[in-house]
C-alpha cells in the first residue's frame, strides 16, 4: 500500500493467564495462555480514518496499547511510516514517539487528579523539548482554546470539569506534540450522547484542520459508521472483516458483521424484524477449535470447525470465512 | 382512564450537604399503567436512578423524599415504615440492576436464590418452589435450566447471570418490576438478547416495567412511552413513537440529532452546547435555558409546568406552555 | 512546574479553611477533641525548655529536700507547691513529663519518618516492578509480619547494640531505637503503598506518560507518588501512636533509653518503683500523659481514614 502510515503486519499477542508456580505444581497444571490477538494485519492510509469494532475482550485495546508501544506484541509487526516500531530505540523512537499520540476511554481516569490542567497539557511539550517558559504557556493556552476551552482553565484542576470537558483537555494534551497519528479506545464510551456529539464533531474538525489519522476503536457501531472511512470487525483477537466504511452496513460480508448490525436497536422504528441473536462470546481461554465463531454461525459448515478460516480480499476490503470464500455467504 | 399501576406525583428528593440543599428531582410526576413499559432516559446524573430508588423506598442517607406522592394502585407507599415497604420490594415491584454481578450472592447456588425469594413471597412447599424455579430460568432463556440451576453465579457469563437475576426479580410474580441500566454492562449482541427477553417475560406475565436507560436505542425497541429526565426534572413524557419521530421539547430534539444512527448521512452530528448542569448549579428558571437554542426571556426567570398535548403527551416547556403558568 | 498556578487565587489559609478535610474535622467533636489534646501535648513538648517550670536535668536547680512532695501541696520544707508533685529526686514530675513527652515524640516521629521513607521507597519499587522483585519484598514483609514487632524491635536494638562501642552506646541509644522501631514497622507502609502502586500504574494517566515515552523514574516520583498519599498519611498517624508506645515499651522493660535522657517510658519505669510505697503520682501521671498522647494521635487517625476514604480524589 502505496501512502499507508501505519502497517500493522501478522499482530500476535498472548497473554500468560497461568496460576502463580506453586498452585500449578500442586495441581498439576499446566501453563496457560490467552490469546487476546491473533494474526492480525492491516493498514491505516495517511488522513483516514480506521476503525476497529468489536464486542468486550475482542482484542481492541490490545491491539491499539501495542501500536502506542505499551505492550510488547508477541509476534508480528508494526511499520509506523516504514520504520519498524518493534526494536527502534534510543533517539530514533523518541521522534517516532513525537508523532503519535493516544486518548483514552475514561476521561476521570486519564489525566491526573493531582496536577493542574496546564501541566497535564504541557507534559508532551516539555518531554519532547518542544518549547517552554512564556512560549510554552501560550501553547498550552492555545491548544485549551482550540478544543473549545478557555486559556484560564489551564489553571485548574481535573476535578473543576464534567467528562466532556475533560475528554476536550485530554484531546488538548494528545495535540500538545503536533502528532500525526492518534490512536482513540473508545472516546466517548465514558460519555453522555450529548457530550459525544461534540466530542465527535471536535474530533472531526482536528482531523481537517491538521490532517490527522485515526485510529478510533469503539463498540458501538453507530459512532463507528458516523466517524469511520474503513472498518475493521474483530471478533475473539481475530479480525473477521475489514470493509470501507459504508458498504459494512449496506453489505457486511462476514456473518458476525451481520449478526452485529442485527443487534443493534433501531432507532428509526422502522419495524424491522431482526433475527435473534444466538449466544455468547466464549471464554477466549478457550475458544472453540477451527472458526471462533462457529458455534454461533447460521452458515456453519463442517470444514469451519475444523480450519481457521484465512483472509480473502474482497473488493478494498477482505473477509475471513470459508462461507464467503465459497460464495455461500 | 382507569387508575394507573404506579402514580407518582410532584415527587422531590433533597440531599443536605455542607454547602447547601441540593434538589435531586424537582417535582417530578408520571403514571405507569397497567402491563406498560415506561423508558425514563436522561444524561447521566438526571436523576433517572434516584427516581427508581425513591419508588422502593431506598434512598441512600441523607437523602430524602422532600415533598409529592407515591402511589401503587391509589396506596400511598412513601410513607409507609420501612417493614411493610420491605413487603412491597421484591414481592409487588422487582429490581434489576445494570451490575449482574452485585445483585447475586456469590456464595448462594442460584437455586437457592431463586427459592428462598419464592418462598419469602409465596407460601409454597420446596419441591414447588424449585419447580417453578427452573420454568422460570426456562422462560429467561437459560438453555439446560434444570442441570445449571445448582451453579453458583460465578459459573455464569455475564448476560446469563443478568438473565438469572431478572428470573430473580420476577421470582415473586411482581406488578411492577424496575430496571436500571439493566443492559449498560453488557455487549451489543447480549443487550438485544436481554431486551428481548424482559419485553416478553413481562408482556407473558402482565407486569409493568420502568426501565431506566441512557440509551434511546433501547428505548426505541422496548417501552410503550418514554419520559425524559434534564436536571431532576420531567421535560417530556409520551408515547415512544411520537417523542423519538417529533420531539417537541428543545432538549429532547437536541438529543435525537445528537445520536448517531446505522442510516445517518450527515457530515456533522447536531450538537447541544455545553452539558447539564451540575445540582448545585441549577440555572433559575427553565433548567435548559442556557444550552436552549429556542429561549426566551422568561425561560431564564420561571419555570415552565408540565404541559399536557395531543396524544397524552405533556412537555415542560415554555413554547407549549399558556404565560403565566409558571411552576409553584 | 509550578507555571500553571494562577494569581489571584485565594489564600492558602482560606482555601485549607474551606477544603472537606477541614470541615470534616471541625464537625467532629472527637476529632476535635483528640486535636487539641495532641496539639497540646506536642506544643508543650516542643516548649518544654520554655514552659516547664524547673529545669528537671539541671542538678542545680534540685532540691533532694523537695523530694516526694506530693500533688498540690506545699512542701514541708521549702513550701514549694508542684502542681503534680515531685520524684525521689525532688525533680518536679510536671517538667519531666513534658521533657519526657518532647523524648517519646522525637523518637516517634523520627521512627515513622523512617518507616515511611523505607517502606515507601520498596512499596514503590515492587508495586510498580512486580515479577521477582515484588515477590522477594513481600515474601520479607510477610515473613517479617509473623513476628510481633516489639520482639522484632527489641532484636534489631540487641544486635546494633552489639556493634557499637560501649563509650559511645548510650549517645547513640537514641537513634538505635528509632532505628529499631523504624524497621519494625516498614511492612505497612510498604504493602498499601504496593497495593495502591498497583492501581495507580495500570490508571490511563500513567500510561499517557508512558505513551510519550517519559522516564520510569519520573513516573513513579511525580505521577504515582502523590497519588499514594492518602491512605501513606493514615498509616502515619496510627503508627506515630504505636511507635510512641514501642518505645515505651522498650524504655520500660529498660532496653530502650537511659535514664539521663528520659522518655514517658523511662518515667514508668521509675515511677513504678515508689507504687507500692504511696508515691503513685510518680507512676501515675507520665502513665496518663502517654495514654492520652497515644490515644489522641489514635483516634486522629481513625478519622482521618475515615475522611479520606469515601472519596480518595
Ligand atoms: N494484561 C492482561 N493479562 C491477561 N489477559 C489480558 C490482559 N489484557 C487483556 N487481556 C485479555 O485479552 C483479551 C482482549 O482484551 P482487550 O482489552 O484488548 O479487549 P477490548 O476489545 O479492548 O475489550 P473492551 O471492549 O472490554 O475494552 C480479553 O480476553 C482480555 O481479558
Ligand atoms: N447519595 C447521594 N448524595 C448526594 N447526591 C446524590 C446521591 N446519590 C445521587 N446523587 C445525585 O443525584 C443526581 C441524580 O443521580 P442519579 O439518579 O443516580 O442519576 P442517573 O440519572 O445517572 O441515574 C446526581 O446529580 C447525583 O450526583
Ligand atoms: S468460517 Fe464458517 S463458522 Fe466461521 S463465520 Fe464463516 S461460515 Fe461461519
Ligand atoms: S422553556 Fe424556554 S429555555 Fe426551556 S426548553 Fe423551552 S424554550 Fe428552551
Ligand atoms: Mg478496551
Ligand atoms: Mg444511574
Amino acid at each position: 500500500m502505496a501512502d499507508a502510515l501505519v502497517q500493522v503486519q501478522g499482530l500476535t499477542r498472548y497473554f500468560d493467564v497461568s496460576k502463580p508456580w506453586l498452585n500449578r505444581v500442586i495441581e498439576r497444571e499446566p501453563k496457560a495462555y490467552l490469546t487476546a490477538v491473533a494474526d492480525v494485519s492491516f493498514d491505516i492510509r495517511r488522513g483516514e480514518t480506521f476503525a476497529l469494532v468489536g464486542e468486550s475482550g475482542s482484542g481492541k485495546s490490545t491491539i491499539a496499547k501495542m501500536i502506542v508501544g505499551l505492550l510488547e506484541p508477541s509476534d508480528g509487526r508494526i511499520l509506523f511510516d516504514g520504520q519498524p516500531m518493534t526494536g527502534t530505540d534510543g533517539a530514533a523512537m523518541r521522534k517516532l514517539r513525537r508523532r503519535f499520540q493516544m486518548i483514552f476511554q475514561d476521561p476521570f481516569a486519564s489525566l491526573n487528579p493531582r496536577w493542574r490542567v496546564g501541566e497535564i497539557i504541557a507534559e508532551p511539550i516539555r518531554t519532547f523539548g518542544l518549547a517552554s517558559g512564556a512560549e510554552m504557556r501560550r501553547e498550552v493556552g492555545r491548544l485549551l482554546e482550540v478544543v473549545g476551552l478557555g486559556a484560564r482553565d489551564a489553571a485548574k484542576f481535573p476535578h473543576e470539569f464534567s467528562g466532556g470537558q475533560r475528554q476536550r483537555i485530554a484531546i488538548a494534551r494528545a495535540l500538545s506534540s503536533r502528532p500525526e497519528f492518534i490512536v482513540c479506545d473508545e472516546p466517548t464510551s465514558a460519555l453522555d450522547v450529548s457530550v459525544q456529539a461534540q466530542i465527535l464533531n471536535l474530533m472531526r474538525d482536528l482531523q481537517d484542520e491538521f490532517g490527522l489519522t485515526y485510529l478510533f476503536i469503539s463498540h458501538d457501531l453507530s459512532v463507528v459508521r458516523h466517524m469511520a472511512n474503513r472498518i475493521g470487525v474483530l471478533y475473539l483477537g481475530r479480525l473477521a472483516e475489514v470493509a470501507d466504511g459504508k458498504r459494512l452496513f449496506t453489505e457486511p460480508r462476514h456473518p458476525y458483521s451481520r449478526m452485529l448490525l442485527d443487534a443493534v436497536p433501531d432507532l428509526e422504528m422502522s419495524g424491522r424484524r431482526r433475527k435473534r441473536v444466538e449466544g455468547e462470546i466464549p471464554n477466549p481461554i478457550d475458544p472453540p477449535p477451527g472458526c471462533a465463531f462457529h458455534p454461533r454461525c447460521p452458515l456453519v459448515a463442517d470444514r469451519c470447525r475444523r480450519e481457521i478460516p484465512q483472509p480473502v480480499a474482497r473488493g478494498d476490503g477482505m473477509a475471513a470465512c470459508f462461507a464467503v470464500e465459497e460464495g455461500r455467504g | 382512564m382507569a387508575e394507573p399501576l404506579l402514580s407518582v406525583r410532584d415527587l422531590v428528593v433533597e440531599f443536605p450537604t455542607r454547602r447547601g440543599t441540593l434538589r435531586a428531582l424537582d417535582r417530578v410526576s408520571f403514571d405507569i399503567g397497567e402491563g406498560e413499559v415506561l423508558g425514563m432516559v436522561g444524561e447521566s446524573g438526571a436523576g433517572k436512578s434516584i427516581t427508581g430508588s425513591a419508588i422502593i423506598g431506598l434512598i441512600d442517607r441523607p437523602g430524602r423524599i422532600a415533598g409529592g406522592e407515591i402511589r401503587l394502585r391509589g396506596e400511598r407507599i412513601d410513607t409507609l415504615p420501612e417493614d411493610k415497604l420491605r413487603r412491597i420490594r421484591g414481592k409487588r415491584i422487582g429490581m434489576v440492576f445494570q451490575d449482574p454481578l452485585t445483585s447475586l450472592n456469590p456464595l448462594y447456588t442460584v437455586a437457592q436464590q431463586l427459592i428462598e425469594t419464592i418462598r419469602t413471597h409465596l407460601d409454597v412447599s420446596e419441591r414447588e418452589a424449585r419447580e417453578r424455579a427452573v420454568a422460570l430460568l426456562d422462560q429467561v432463556g437459560i438453555p439446560a435450566a434444570r442441570r445449571r440451576i445448582d451453579d453458583y453465579p460465578h459459573h455464569f457469563s455475564g448476560g446469563m447471570r443478568q438473565r438469572v437475576v431478572i428470573a430473580l426479580a420476577l421470582a415473586a410474580e411482581p406488578e411492577l418490576v424496575i430496571a436500571d441500566e439493566p443492559t449498560t454492562a453488557l455487549d451489543v449482541s447480549v443487550q438485544a438478547q436481554i431486551i428481548d427477553v424482559l419485553r416478553d417475560i413481562c408482556a407473558d406475565r402482565g407486569a409493568a416495567v420502568m426501565l431506566i436507560t441512557h440509551d434511546m436505542g433501547v428505548i426505541a425497541e422496548t417501552a410503550d412511552r418514554v419520559a425524559v429526565l434534564y436536571a431532576g426534572r420531567m421535560a417530556e413524557i409520551g408515547p415512544v413513537r411520537d417523542v423519538i419521530k417529533a420531539a417537541e421539547h428543545p432538549y429532547t430534539s437536541g438529543l435525537m440529532g445528537s445520536i448517531p444512527t446505522l442510516a445517518q448521512t450527515a457530515d456533522r452530528l447536531t450538537q447541544i452546547p455545553g452539558s447539564m448542569p451540575r445540582l448545585d448549579a441549577i440555572p433559575q428558571g427553565c433548567a435548559f435555558n442556557p444550552r436552549c437554542p429556542r429561549v426566551m426571556p422568561h425561560c431564564r426567570t420561571d419555570q415552565p409546568p408540565l404541559t399536557p398535548r395531543a396524544q397524552g403527551r405533556q412537555v415542560a416547556c415554555w413554547l407549549y406552555a399558556p404565560a403565566g403558568a409558571a411552576h409553584g | 512546574m509550578g507555571e500553571f498556578i494562577p494569581e489571584d487565587r485565594p489564600n492558602a489559609l482560606r482555601r485549607a479553611w474551606d477544603s472537606d478535610l477541614a470541615y470534616s474535622f471541625r464537625t467532629s467533636p472527637v476529632a476535635l477533641v483528640s486535636g487539641i489534646v495532641a496539639l497540646t501535648i506536642i506544643l508543650g513538648a516542643v516548649l518544654a525548655p520554655w514552659v516547664a517550670p524547673h529545669n528537671p536535668f539541671d542538678p542545680a536547680t534540685l532540691n533532694l529536700m523537695e523530694g516526694f512532695t506530693p500533688p498540690m501541696e506545699p512542701n514541708a520544707f521549702t513550701g514549694n507547691v508542684f502542681w503534680l508533685g515531685t520524684d525521689n529526686q525532688g525533680r518536679d514530675v510536671f517538667s519531666t513529663i513534658l521533657y519526657g513527652a518532647r523524648t517519646s515524640l522525637f523518637v516517634g516521629f523520627m521512627a515513622v519518618l523512617f518507616a515511611m521513607v523505607l517502606g515507601i521507597t520498596l512499596g514503590l519499587t515492587a508495586g510498580f516492578r512486580g515479577g521477582w522483585v515484588d515477590g522477594l519484598l513481600m515474601r520479607i514483609a510477610d515473613v517479617q509480619l509473623t513476628f510481633p514487632s516489639i520482639l522484632l524491635a527489641l532484636l534489631i536494638f540487641g544486635v546494633a547494640r552489639g556493634f557499637i562501642p560501649p563509650a559511645l552506646r548510650e549517645a547513640l541509644a537514641i537513634w538505635v531505637l528509632i532505628v529499631a522501631i523504624g524497621l519494625s514497622d516498614w511492612v505497612q507502609y510498604a504493602r498499601v503503598v504496593r497495593g495502591a502502586t498497583m492501581v495507580e500504574k495500570n490508571k490511563e494517566y500513567v500510561q499517557a506518560a508512558r505513551v510519550i515515552g517519559a522516564h520510569p523514574v519520573k513516573i513513579l516520583v511525580r505521577h504515582i507518588l502523590p497519588n499514594v498519599m492518602g491512605p501513606v498519611l493514615v498509616i502515619a498517624t496510627i503508627g506515630l501512636a504505636l511507635a510512641i508506645i514501642a518505645e515505651a515499651t522498650l524504655s520500660f522493660l529498660g532496653v530502650g533509653l537511659p535514664p539521663t535522657q528520659p522518655s514517658l517510658g523511662t518515667l514508668i519505669r521509675i515511677g513504678q518503683g515508689f507504687l507500692f510505697s504511696g508515691e503513685w503520682w510518680i507512676l501515675a501521671f507520665p502513665a496518663a500523659a502517654l495514654l492520652a498522647l497515644a490515644l489522641s494521635v489514635n483516634l486522629l487517625g481513625d478519622w482521618l481514614r475515615d475522611a479520606l476514604n469515601p472519596r480518595l480524589r
